[in-house]
């Protein structure tokens, strides 16, 4: 009995270990600076330890009973609490709170299993011999999880179904317990029971509680995949590397936090700026809220209407906290009003006009998206902007797409609206093209927004430079019943790949 | 039992539930077509006539060439007409239908772009927005009507191309044949040898000939041997007149090819998600109060029409200045007083299906997925997108419509076939075909509806087109004027429509408005 006992030492040293590391792990993957959530994660974990052996004075009568409970309760809250976070980090908004009192929580009922054991042990050894047994086996298995962890769970099992393989291994500690003291225990097939409930659950977890994704995906990618989710849609897919957090949209790149600021600044104030007091603006796909972040720094405007496709986007971008911190919670302005829509038969639909519209689709990748840079959704478009109105269109690269790019320049020239076609560096995207479409010719703006970090006016005047390796080609007009926009891309976007 | 098997079996009951229910039935019908009464002119007890009105014009038939009649008329400034339909709702051909997913058309399903000979079709057009106005003279088209990109894809060895002639596995001597076939169809184009209306086609004798012979042997006789030029051939005549190409004129195969005389866009199409449905649903709301549904015309004569109502099991007859007889001719036999011969009318039997998938089918190699979807050297003439037109970005789900013109035996035999065959076994029918391109296409499909209509096309078989019972008919009898585009040889829209509105002009002449 005893060995048994000092078995379970070993068992639940690991599996307290364990908890403490993954916690450790996920803060660190899914938020970056690994120093602080490491120190600060081992920390609040060894004073919650403390904490349960000073709570362990507390409990007198059916120190087996409460051992076997404990045994089950770190089980389903610490084998639970990858999973958990995952979840959390993808749905709530306040992950760092539940990180840390799930630290505190697992803490405190590992705090309780070792004084509880001593305890359980102590009329069967002599008290040198008790002490230095048991420390012996918990160190031992602490350290051969901090072997195995990095080696083969982390990597082979991933973080979900490491974490509840130990919490099985917690439950099977508590079921074996019921075995040993069957004859002290009162109420032994009640225990028996949860065991089995709660092994089940985590079982469940275990076989279903895959990874976060397939091998396969996280060879698309270079960095970490930190969130990925599959919509009705399109496949979302956040990545983090240090803290460069990146949006993939079916693994396009959407941006890069590390210099996205360039790429929405440029498609937002050029002709923001030229707009005397925009009051009423409409967003066309920007569901990161990244462009909404640069419009509502204009005082003037009282309300947007973001029309995005996949509720899950604008969902993602205001609830996660990272994401939140890079929109700067634009996605709560009351100013705001989302829906989420089909653009295209949204505008169709709609009679509302706008003194300012953002027309950030993906790529024209196929005759789907096509449809969205053709005369047809222009001319719509052009319904929907007041007098004085303009509409900033991101209009893919003019360097690597020049046929693409200069093809929607015409396209929208030829619905009787003034182009002013531009384009800046984004390191993580090349060279950009944009596009504003507006009702009166454009204008450069006589004042700038103060603050920026790339649009400042003595830049604006070079991004409507365009040098001969990028300058204006003859094409043809993208009409619904041609989609040659498609074709051009298709062709131009192979050669840069090939 | 160790961990392991707790824990696979804790998975695999867990599968299970997830599992469970998810075999798949596909469900739908039979729709439309009121076989039962039609047959009521066969000799079916219908009741004597026990009320009488008077109507200026009667129009019996509300397909597109009963509406077009009526159009006019209203157009015109005259309104005392009604126009009778047997069905539920008047359209004919062009009727469609519309499900959670999707509209689309239970028949004919585009127009392309009229030529300037059409310029009825034009007047309509305008009136209905769909030409928006004229630049140099052209016609500029409400975009989003026109046929999207990417319009048409072949299967075939295996894989999709863009575009109907076959590119894939030809060799340079098909590509020749295609060229001259060409120049001999340019040649016919550049005398302006046919037209759309076919009446103002030019009657010169070498033309005429061509309807004394099959398009096939046509094709013999100037030594084109090229398989995939006879399949392109009798695919176009098998698409447009229901009928195998060794059964179709060779005045009406050439039609095809060189009535579109370079004056509009000869490609290019107008469409909608519900086909020609989106303009019969036009022409319906214009003339609501004038179509009167569920009324079968049962005897014609020359100054009324008896009717029975079948909803309200009741008969009435019509006095009428003038009769529009726009249904399909061949009635005139069963209903008319003193008929013209109309036994050269022959028409093709065709099966429709629509079918609601949850899902497209996966893209494979090749073109990716366009309007009009042909399988080579398959008895069907593929499929349409429905949901081509719609301007979403994001369609996941969408309805096929599935297009076959019975063209095995004679029209009789195959109108039994169409008629006697289950709904389970078209169903087969109808998956076998598409699992050739789609293997999987029977764990996408949830519901397949079908229509079938026994005379969905007139064939112009050799020595109809220019023959005296067609033209007959197309001349005024007495003060009943035929008017359906059987009278044209051609089942086309712009043939009904033409026929329709001329009919409504020789009233209106004749009664000098």
């Amino acid at each position: 009995m005893v060995y048994a006992l000092l078995l379970s030492v070993f068992v639940i040293a690991s599996c307290g270990l364990v908890y403490e590391l993954i916690a450790g792990t996920l803060a660190s993957y899914l938020l970056g600076d690994s120093v602080m959530y490491f120190s600060t994660i081992i920390g609040t974990y060894l004073f919650a330890m403390g904490i349960g052996s000073y709570l362990s004075r507390f409990i007198g009568k059916g120190l087996v009973t409460r051992f076997i409970r404990i045994e089950l309760m770190v089980g389903l809250v610490g084998g639970s609490s990858a999973a958990v976070l995952f979840f959390v980090f993808a749905y709530l908004e306040s992950f760092r709170l539940i990180l840390y009192a799930q630290v505190v929580i697992v803490g405190i009922l590992v705090g309780l299993e070792i004084p509880l054991l001593l305890r359980i042990l102590k009329d069967r050894l002599h008290f040198k011999d008790l002490v230095s047994q048991v420390l012996t086996f918990d160190y031992l298995g602490a350290l051969a999880v901090s072997l195995l962890f990095p080696l083969l769970l982390a990597p082979k099992l991933g973080l979900v179904r490491t974490c509840f393989l130990f919490g099985i291994l917690n439950v099977l500690v508590a079921g074996w317990t019921t075995f040993i003291f069957r004859d002290q225990l009162v109420g032994v097939k009640a225990l028996r029971a949860q065991c089995v409930l709660i092994f089940v659950l985590l079982a469940a977890g275990f076989a279903y509680g895959d990874r976060l994704t397939t091998l396969a995906e996280e060879n698309l990618y270079t960095d970490d995949i930190i969130y990925a989710k599959s919509t009705p849609y399109q496949r979302i897919v956040l990545t983090r590397w240090r803290d460069d957090l990146r949006l993939f949209l079916n693994s396009h790149l959407q941006f890069s936090s590390k210099d996205e600021y360039r790429y929405h600044e440029a498609l937002v104030h050029p002709a923001l700026q030229s707009l005397g007091g925009p009051k009423r603006i409409l967003i066309l796909g920007g569901g990161d809220g990244l462009a909404l972040r640069e419009i509502l720094k204009y005082d003037s405007v009282q309300s947007v209407t973001m029309v995005d496709l996949d509720p899950e986007m604008t969902r993602l971008f205001s609830t996660n906290e990272l994401l939140r911190a890079l929109n700067r919670e634009s996605l709560h302005s009351p100013k705001l009003n989302i829906v989420n829509a089909d653009a295209f038969v949204w505008l169709g639909k709609n009679t509302d006009t706008f003194d300012f519209a953002v027309v950030d689709f993906p790529d024209p990748t196929n005759y789907a998206l096509g449809k969205l840079y053709t005369t047809a959704f222009y001319k719509m478009l052009d319904r929907h902007l007041n007098a004085n109105g303009a509409a900033a269109i991101q209009a893919t690269s003019p360097m690597f797409a020049r046929q693409s790019y200069w093809c929607v320049v015409k396209t929208i020239e030829s619905v009787g609206l003034h182009a002013a076609p531009y384009h800046v560096y984004v390191p993580s995207f090349g060279e950009w093209g944009f596009v504003i479409a507006s009702k009166a010719p454009y204008l450069p703006p006589l004042v700038s927004m103060p603050g920026l970090r790339f649009v400042t006016s003595e830049m604006l005047p070079s991004f409507f430079q365009f040098p001969p390796d990028m300058s204006r080609v003859d094409t043809e007009i993208n009409h619904l019943n041609n989609q040659i926009l498609v074709r051009y891309y298709e062709s131009e976007w192979h050669e840069v790949s090939q | 039992m160790n961990r392991r098997d707790v824990l696979m079996l804790g998975a695999g009951l867990l599968a299970g539930c997830v599992k469970a229910g998810s075999e798949r039935r596909i469900t739908g019908s039979f729709v439309g077509a009121s076989y039962d009464v039609g047959h009521l002119l066969r000799g079916g007890a219908i009741p004597r006539a026990s009320d009488t009105r008077h109507v200026g014009v009667v129009i019996v038939g509300g397909g597109i060439a009963g509406l077009s009649a009526g159009w006019r008329l209203t157009r015109k400034g005259c309104h005392d007409f009604e126009i009778l339909e047997l069905e539920s709702e008047a359209g004919g051909n062009a009727r469609c239908g519309e499900n959670r997913v999707s509209a689309y058309p239970w028949g004919a399903h585009y127009v392309p772009l009229p030529t300037k000979k059409s310029t009825y079709v034009r007047e309509l057009f305008e009136e209905l927005g769909i030409i928006t106005g004229y630049e140099n003279g052209e016609p500029i088209y409400r975009e989003e009507y026109l046929c999207f990109d990417p319009q048409e894809r072949l299967f075939i060895h295996g894989r999709w191309q863009e575009g109907l002639i076959p590119t894939i596995g030809t060799t340079s001597r098909d590509r020749e044949e295609f060229e001259r076939f060409k120049e001999i169809v340019d040649g016919y184009k550049s005398r302006r040898a046919f037209t759309i209306p076919m009446e103002f086609s030019r009657r010169d004798k070498d033309l005429i000939e061509l309807d004394s012979m099959s398009i096939r042997d046509f094709l013999d006789d100037h030594g084109f041997v090229s398989p995939a030029l006879h399949w392109y051939v009798n695919y176009a005549c098998r698409d447009d007149y229901g009928c195998n190409y060794a059964d179709v004129s060779a005045w009406a195969g050439m039609h095809y090819f060189a009535s579109r005389d370079g004056e509009a866009d000869e490609t290019t199409v107008l469409t909608w998600p519900e086909g020609n449905g989106w303009i019969v649903k036009r022409l319906r709301e214009r003339l609501a109060d004038h179509i009167k549904t569920g009324v079968l015309a049962y005897r014609v004569s020359q100054e009324s029409v008896d009717v029975y109502d079948v909803q309200e099991k009741r008969s009435a007859t019509i006095h009428a200045d003038h009769i529009v007889f726009a249904c399909p001719s061949y009635l005139a036999k069963y209903v008319l007083e003193n008929s013209p011969p109309v036994e050269d009318f022959e028409y093709a039997p065709w099966l429709v299906a629509n079918l609601t998938l949850d899902s497209f089918p996966r893209e494979r190699s090749g073109a990716t997925i366009a309007w009009d979807n042909v399988i080579y050297d398959s008895d069907s003439l593929g499929y349409v997108v429905a949901t081509h037109q719609s301007l979403r970005t994001f369609q996941p789900e969408t309805v096929f419509t599935f297009y076959q013109p019975l063209t095995g035996s004679s029209p009789a035999a195959e109108r039994t076939r169409l008629l006697n065959t289950e709904w389970q076994t078209w169903v087969d029918f109808i998956l076998a075909d598409l699992s050739k391109p789609h293997p999987e296409i029977r764990d996408l499909v949830r519901t397949v509806d079908i229509m079938r209509w026994g005379h969905a096309m007139i064939r112009p078989k050799p020595g109809f087109i220019w023959g005296d019972a067609r033209r007959r008919l197309a001349q005024p009898f007495g003060r009943i004027h035929f008017a359906h585009s059987d009278l044209s040889g051609l089942s086309l829209f712009e043939e009904a429509q033409y026929r329709g509105v001329v009919a409504a002009e020789r009233i209106l002449c004749r009664d000098g408005l």
